[in-house]
């Protein structure tokens, strides 16, 4: 079952996850000439996961621009480019190899307006792959966004969505300050109806992709969709959930969780990443601070078991959510308090 | 370039000699006695008011350092990087740009900044703790100053490549690549300790695949806070450039005509479409790392003074005197405008106003951060209700 599924708008045309983002690098690439694309792969080869396929013909290498191996540097340069007027999109091929670019990431991307006392801001934007479920092992499948939503400067989206593979870019390319997009590698095939004309997005809230009046299941990125499934099984069971999408991991869009829980009174979060210290935790805890005495039952969490990612398929999918934990612990939550 | 000898580090397995100045070839123009020599490869115009120039913007240079530190130890700084050795490296690279090029330094560049145009009392400001930057860096071609080690040369070239391409196009597609443009040039400055550093390397192999209009300007200050030269590199540095494809040229860096000379050649040659080059500015940091260092603690007196006789402010005075290029009333006019810029910068920085504490929320996005304003009219309140409010200004 794919998100894209729901809700087909009438004459829309369908696409994957892929091509939404492809489409919407193709379309800032024609309105702005400040536009470009760098990283890995990103040329003749069309991306590791061939998001950018056809662009290097499209636009020619110099606004598709392939890289020597060297994720500091391109997130450096990259950095460099936007504070001289450009405006890069920057592709990172996953989100481990992002920890090379820490460095021009946490300190200089998301502190350089404040370090040059407010004349020099950081418009760049960084586009990677998260997360697991393909069987890439413990180095190229953590869901790190978390980490990353830890810090101040930078602006975090995880488009979950064709609509917002296919939105999102724009906004964050006219955005003033460093944005990081992260693109689940499972999202890629999930094939959908693609709006036409595109749909307008925002990057400052939430959103609700299910309407329900029993329980709230939030969540972000590759989980949405089992999170949706989830749902589904518990409306066999006479439960009707509410799913909400954080799609902008900073700033959180608290005020749209805050007030499906106000409403349903229950509440479970799922985040691929690891529990402890992790989004969900971050979620939890502004629900403890702010609804409280709206909440019939403790917050429950679904999350990856706290290990390095298993290979072997059997013991990854263990490791992860999955619709049938999640509605094992929306069980536990309803059957509380 | 010219050629280098063959190094000896591995022969004799003496790493002091890649600390030694003339073991390799070191362009010099003026020697520490004051002396004009030529050299083959360089050759700069220096009139008396050229020089006169120089010196002065080193005596001032070297005032407002040595005010930063005594402002320092007075406790109305945090902290002080002392510039002092380094002033000819300075601003013998900084006079060599033009205005629309664009510098990128770190906490140590004080005299680029002043040579930029950016008013003394903006570093002491960034020092005092009222702001991290200040100057606008379009108007003054200048980065703020990057405090992590390295990171800026990577912007540098971003910055270049940036460049590169506004120059393509201003070409047009009817004019050969390689022709001349004027087009700006990004310099990037970094020091000895930096050249470990895996940015900097990237940044050297990206400028040299993308034939990137950069300098790398590494003053070699033969000291990394408490680790020296020999610590960073088995070769001397600039022939590292050898590998990255681009040329490295070592300078005798407390000699301002030559650090001219050689820089006004690389920004040339990045302007023509020659791509990088990598200068090592051979000079030594006469003061501690920074005024939290004891330097006494790892290097020796001797070494010290040994470089003291090697003063860049000295040589050009002399020569100016020899030469009768300055008379004693340009010497006491320069001596009259250092103590008045000392005088105003004490005056200036005692007068600072704290910042407000909720100024810390500045500038942390360019947009709108709802989280970061309900934080900030948190503090406020908390403030507000604060038992003693006058404590912290607001």
């Amino acid at each position: 079952m794919s998100v894209g599924t729901r809700a087909v708008p009438t004459g829309a045309a369908t696409g994957t996850y892929r091509e939404a983002l492809r489409e919407a690098m193709r379309d800032a690439l024609r309105r702005d000439d400040r536009v470009f694309l760098m990283g890995e792969d990103v040329g003749a080869y069309g991306g590791a996961f061939a998001v950018s396929l056809g662009l290097l013909e499209e636009f020619g290498p110099d606004r598709i621009r392939d890289t020597p191996l060297s994720e500091s540097a391109f997130v450096g340069a990259g950095i460099g480019a936007a504070l001289g007027g450009m405006r890069p999109i920057v592709e990172i091929m996953t989100v481990n190899f992002s920890l090379l670019a820490l460095d021009q990431l946490l300190n200089n991307a998301a502190t350089l307006l404040h370090m040059s006392g407010g004349q020099y801001n950081v418009p760049l934007v960084v586009r990677m792959t998260t997360g697991a479920g393909r069987q890439l092992a413990a180095q190229h499948s953590h869901s790190l966004e978390g980490w990353y939503a830890h810090i101040p400067g930078l602006r975090i989206l995880a488009p979950a969505t064709i609509d917002d593979a296919r939105g999102m870019l724009w906004p964050a390319l006219e955005d003033p300050d460093p944005v990081l997009i992260f693109e689940h590698g499972s999202l890629y095939n999930v094939s959908g109806a693609l709006s036409d004309p595109p749909a307008e997005v925002d990057i400052c809230h939430a959103a609700i992709r299910r309407p329900g009046a029993d329980l709230t299941l939030v969540t972000y990125g590759g989980t949405l969709p089992l999170t949706l499934d989830a749902a589904q099984l518990l409306a066999a069971e006479g439960c009707d959930a509410e799913v909400v999408d954080l799609r902008v991991l900073r700033p959180l869009d608290t005020a749209t969780f805050l007030e499906s829980v106000r409403r349903t009174h229950r509440a479970v979060v799922i985040d691929e990443g690891w529990r402890s210290g992790s989004l969900a935790a971050e979620v939890s805890a502004r629900l403890m601070e702010e609804a409280f005495d709206d909440l019939d039952a403790p917050v429950g969490r679904v999350c990856s078991a706290e290990v390095p990612m298993p290979y072997a398929r059997h013991m990854e999918q263990a490791a992860l959510p999955s619709a049938d934990k999640v509605a094992e612990a929306a069980r536990r939550v309803l059957a509380g308090g | 370039m010219p050629a280098s000898p063959v190094s000896r580090v591995a022969a004799t397995g003496d790493l002091r000699i890649v600390g030694q100045a003339g073991s390799e070839a070191l362009v010099q123009l003026l020697t520490p006695e004051g002396e004009r020599v030529d050299h083959p490869d360089y050759v700069v115009d220096a009139p008396a008011e050229r020089l006169q120039s120089l010196y002065r913007d080193m005596v001032l240079a070297r005032r407002v350092d040595e005010e930063g530190t005594a402002l320092q130890r007075q406790g109305q700084l945090g902290l002080w990087a002392s510039l002092r050795g380094q002033e000819a490296a300075q601003v013998g690279s900084a006079r060599a740009l033009m205005a629309d090029d664009m510098a990128f330094p770190t906490y140590r560049e004080h005299a680029v900044v002043l040579c930029r145009g950016v008013d003394a009392v903006q570093i002491m400001a960034i020092f005092r703790g009222l702001t991290h930057g200040g100057w606008d860096p379009h108007r003054f071609g200048l980065a703020p100053y990057s405090i992590v080690i390295g990171s800026q040369a990577l912007h540098a070239v971003g910055y270049a490549l940036g460049v590169q391409r506004d120059a393509a196009r201003a070409r047009g597609p009817a004019r050969p690549a390689g022709q001349t443009t004027g087009s700006p040039v990004a310099v990037a400055y970094f020091g000895d300790g930096a050249a470990s550093q895996g940015e900097v390397n990237e940044a050297f192999v990206w400028a040299g695949v993308y034939n990137a209009p950069v300098v790398f300007f590494c003053q070699n200050n033969q000291w990394a806070i408490s680790q020296p030269a020999e610590r960073q590199t088995r070769v001397p540095l600039y022939r590292r450039a050898d590998g990255f494809g681009f040329p490295g040229v070592r300078v005798d860096g407390n000699d301002v005509l030559a650090v001219l000379a050689v820089t006004l050649s690389a920004l040339q040659r990045a302007r023509d479409g020659g791509g990088p080059t990598l200068i090592e500015a051979f000079t030594y940091r006469i003061g501690a790392h920074t005024t939290a260092d004891d330097a006494t603690r790892y290097r020796s007196l001797a070494e010290v003074e040994t470089w003291k006789l090697k003063d860049p402010l000295e040589r050009v005075k002399a020569f100016l005197h020899r030469k009768q290029l300055a008379d004693p009333a340009f010497f006491e006019q320069v001596g009259a405008e250092s103590d008045a810029l000392a005088a105003r910068l004490r005056r200036k920085c005692l007068g600072m106003a704290d910042p407000p504490a909720l100024a810390m929320f500045d500038h942390v996005y360019a947009g709108e951060h709802p989280p970061l304003r309900r934080q900030r009219a948190h503090l406020a309140a908390y403030l507000d209700s604060s038992p003693d409010p006058g404590e912290v200004p607001r």
